[in-house]
């Protein structure tokens, strides 16, 4: 008898009903879409961000500390110390291998520049080797695909990029560039301690910071020109991290502070600090260290995205509640006289506010599952829109959602059900 | 039959500075008809509303089956309501959505258990059992009153307590109502009335009158009460 009311009221409610259906599908779809955006943006965040470049660098451990002793950048102690380049690829095997995304050696130094068909020598200039582009294919069958172009995203080039194994060719700063007047496709010569070497300029770019007065090489024609084979002074890294908290900042100062099950945690985690930690622990002589502007940029950024998406989940959450709140009253005193004589006949209070409660349960299921699917369409659209990508699908999203819908629909049928359980059968059936 | 079903004793029910009822003092046996009448106002509808449980007196004691319920909480007087009391009103008040069966089977599930069959044959009792399945808007207005003292019925109450049962219906179903009652009573049903039509007060074995929320007359109508049925048939 009990479901047989609570269907037939259902259907002869069909339009209140459909509206407190429409209610909680906008509601859940709008929850459902943020918070699978909210656990999928994360990487999303942090991929979008790699425009700014790298996060991590790793220098050699004498280098690293006379820079962190007396801000040294160049001279004795900071640029004869090296790592090696056969480890870089050491790289893609730590724990969080996968979330390094691009990685690219550096070696810096001094050549002398002059420029053909022009008389005398320009000067003392700054020369940095490194991987415009880099394909490999890993030991682990992993298809590697870097350089200096992704992580130079914000570059303005004139010209082209050098290529990957373009040895003679070279990009000037732009600020190197105007001063001397040289333009694509001059060629120069640079020479160091008696290697004297001819260079086609292929480029030239705008940093905008301090590589506009450097030129830019491949990595085996610095080393050439240095000779300094197999050697290279830092390399930079930009890897997928989670925004540190009291445990990575913990863990940042001194991970032997840990106990066991922090440190597994912590490990397991792509902290920054963790990944530093593990990089550490493959490239020799290594010293790896966030660079902090970045990192704690995205940080900041992936924290106040997802803080933006928890409060419009609420705002919604707290819509559908208010909404559903005065639907669910008017139907409620619209059918006063009918709930008015189920007390006369008997029913306690419980008993009537269960059949109404059940009665919206069932509704906002109904458009709680509608709203789910119609959710995950959105955070498709979302991240196809946002992110050029598809958001996965997070199952707990199912389970959150099922715990909000089930408060929402619950307060918002709390004024419906006070004013059921203020109902006086007396005031409502002796109508004439 | 001269067990006291139901006793007012000193009842008065206050309004602020309006007393809807004063001092009333009332017994009612097993068995009785009685019809309480009065013009609007005079506290009919507050006497109806006490004695179903439905309401509670300021002052004075209802005893109902020797137990006093004038002080009883909401959910007593639910439980006492459910178990003792079937209810008929004026208008009837069936759920529109359920056919007259399962209007009968409402008050069966919020007593003990839906049992079909007895609301059937609680319907064939009024004469409707050929429209059981059918919807409130399609029965008439004095189907629709027996399919409400079907539902009143079922649950075997101890008083059947009608608020203006007729005065809905025209005189053809007012009479077939008035008919079921007499055969309610030759079974030994107790039922009291609240009524403006005097024919259907004059039915009643007692005729209560009330007036600014005090009896002013209390008829008894023993010795014309056959005749008046005679006259009803």
């Amino acid at each position: 008898m009990f479901w047989r009311m609570i269907f037939k009221t259902l259907a002869r409610q069909k339009s209140k009903m459909l509206m407190i259906a429409f209610t909680v599908i906008l509601g859940v779809s709008l929850s459902t879409a943020m918070m699978n955006v909210m656990l999928g943006v994360g990487d999303k965040v942090n991929r979008e961000l790699k425009v700014y470049g790298a996060n991590i660098t790793v220098r050699h451990k004498d280098a690293a500390l006379m820079s962190d002793l007396y801000g040294l950048t160049e001279g004795l102690g900071v640029n004869d110390k090296f790592l090696y380049e056969e480890d870089i690829f050491k790289l893609k095997t730590i724990f969080w291998g996968f979330n390094i995304l691009d990685f690219v050696p550096m070696l810096d130094g001094h050549a002398i520049l002059s420029v053909k068909g022009r008389a005398g020598i320009v000067g003392d200039v700054s020369i940095f080797g490194t991987w415009s582009e880099k394909h490999a294919i890993l030991s682990t069958g992993e298809e590697l695909s870097t350089g200096l172009k992704s992580l130079r995203t914000w570059w303005d080039v004139k010209g082209e990029w050098i290529g990957e194994n373009e040895n003679d060719a070279v990009m000037i700063g732009h600020l190197l560039a105007t001063q001397n007047k040289i333009h694509v496709g001059d060629a120069i010569t640079l020479s160091n301690n008696g290697v004297i070497k001819n260079y086609i300029v292929k480029g030239i770019y705008n940093d905008g910071g301090n590589a506009d007065d450097k030129i830019l090489m491949t990595l085996p024609a610095v080393q050439e020109l240095m000779v300094l084979q197999g050697k290279i002074s830092s390399i930079e890294v930009s890897a997928l991290t989670t925004p540190d908290n009291d445990l990575a900042r913990k863990a940042a100062q001194d991970p032997k502070s840990l106990s066991p099950d922090e440190y597994e945690t912590w490990y397991c985690t792509a902290y920054v600090s963790a990944i530093c930690h593990q990089i550490q622990e493959v490239i020799r002589d290594g010293v790896a260290k966030p660079v902090r502007q970045v990192a704690e940029s995205e940080g900041t950024i992936l924290n106040k995205t997802t803080l933006l998406m928890i409060l419009i989940t609420i705002l919604s959450s707290i819509g559908s509640a208010l909404a559903i709140s005065n639907l669910i009253t008017a139907s409620v005193i619209e059918r006063s006289q009918e709930l008015g004589l189920l007390k006369a006949l008997g029913a306690y209070n419980w008993q009537i506010a269960l059949l109404v409660l059940l009665e919206v349960m069932i509704t906002g299921l109904f458009g709680g599952i509608l709203g789910y699917f119609l959710g995950i369409g959105f955070a498709q659209i979302i991240g196809q829109t946002v992110f050029g990508s598809y958001i996965e699908i997070a199952r707990m999203v199912i389970l959150i959602v099922a715990v909000i819908l089930f408060f929402v629909t619950l307060l918002g049928s709390v004024p419906a059900i006070r004013y059921l359980m203020a109902l006086k059968p007396t005031e409502v059936l002796h109508g004439k | 039959m001269s067990d006291k079903i139901l006793e007012l004793k000193n009842v008065s029910k206050i309004y602020g500075s309006l007393k809807a009822l004063a001092d009333i003092n009332l017994s009612v046996n097993a068995g009785d008809w009685l019809s309480i009448m009065g013009p609007s106002g005079s506290g009919k509808t507050t006497m109806i509303n006490i004695i179903g449980c439905m309401d509670t007196p300021s002052l004075g004691n209802v005893i109902l089956d020797g137990v006093d319920i004038s002080k009883e909480n909401a959910a007593n007087l639910t439980r006492i309501r459910r178990n003792k009391i079937g209810l008929i009103f004026q208008q009837f008040h069936l759920i529109s959505y359920l056919t007259a069966v399962e209007n009968v089977m409402v008050a069966q599930y919020y007593h003990s258990m839906p049992d079909e069959e007895e609301a059937m044959e609680a319907l064939a009792k009024v004469g409707l059992q050929d429209r059981a399945h059918h919807l409130p808007a399609q029965l008439s207005g004095g189907e629709q009153q027996r399919v409400c003292i079907a539902r009143a019925l079922i649950n075997s109450p101890q008083i059947l307590l009608g608020d203006e049962p007729t005065g809905n219906l025209d005189e053809e179903n007012e009479a077939i109502v008035v008919d079921i009652f007499r055969r309610l009573h030759d079974e030994g049903v107790t039922i009291i009335i609240v009524t403006h039509d005097p024919e259907v007060g004059d039915v009643a074995q007692r005729k209560i009158i009330l007036e600014h929320g005090k009896i002013v007359n209390d008829i008894d109508q023993s010795a014309t009460f056959g005749e008046a049925l005679k006259l009803r048939n």
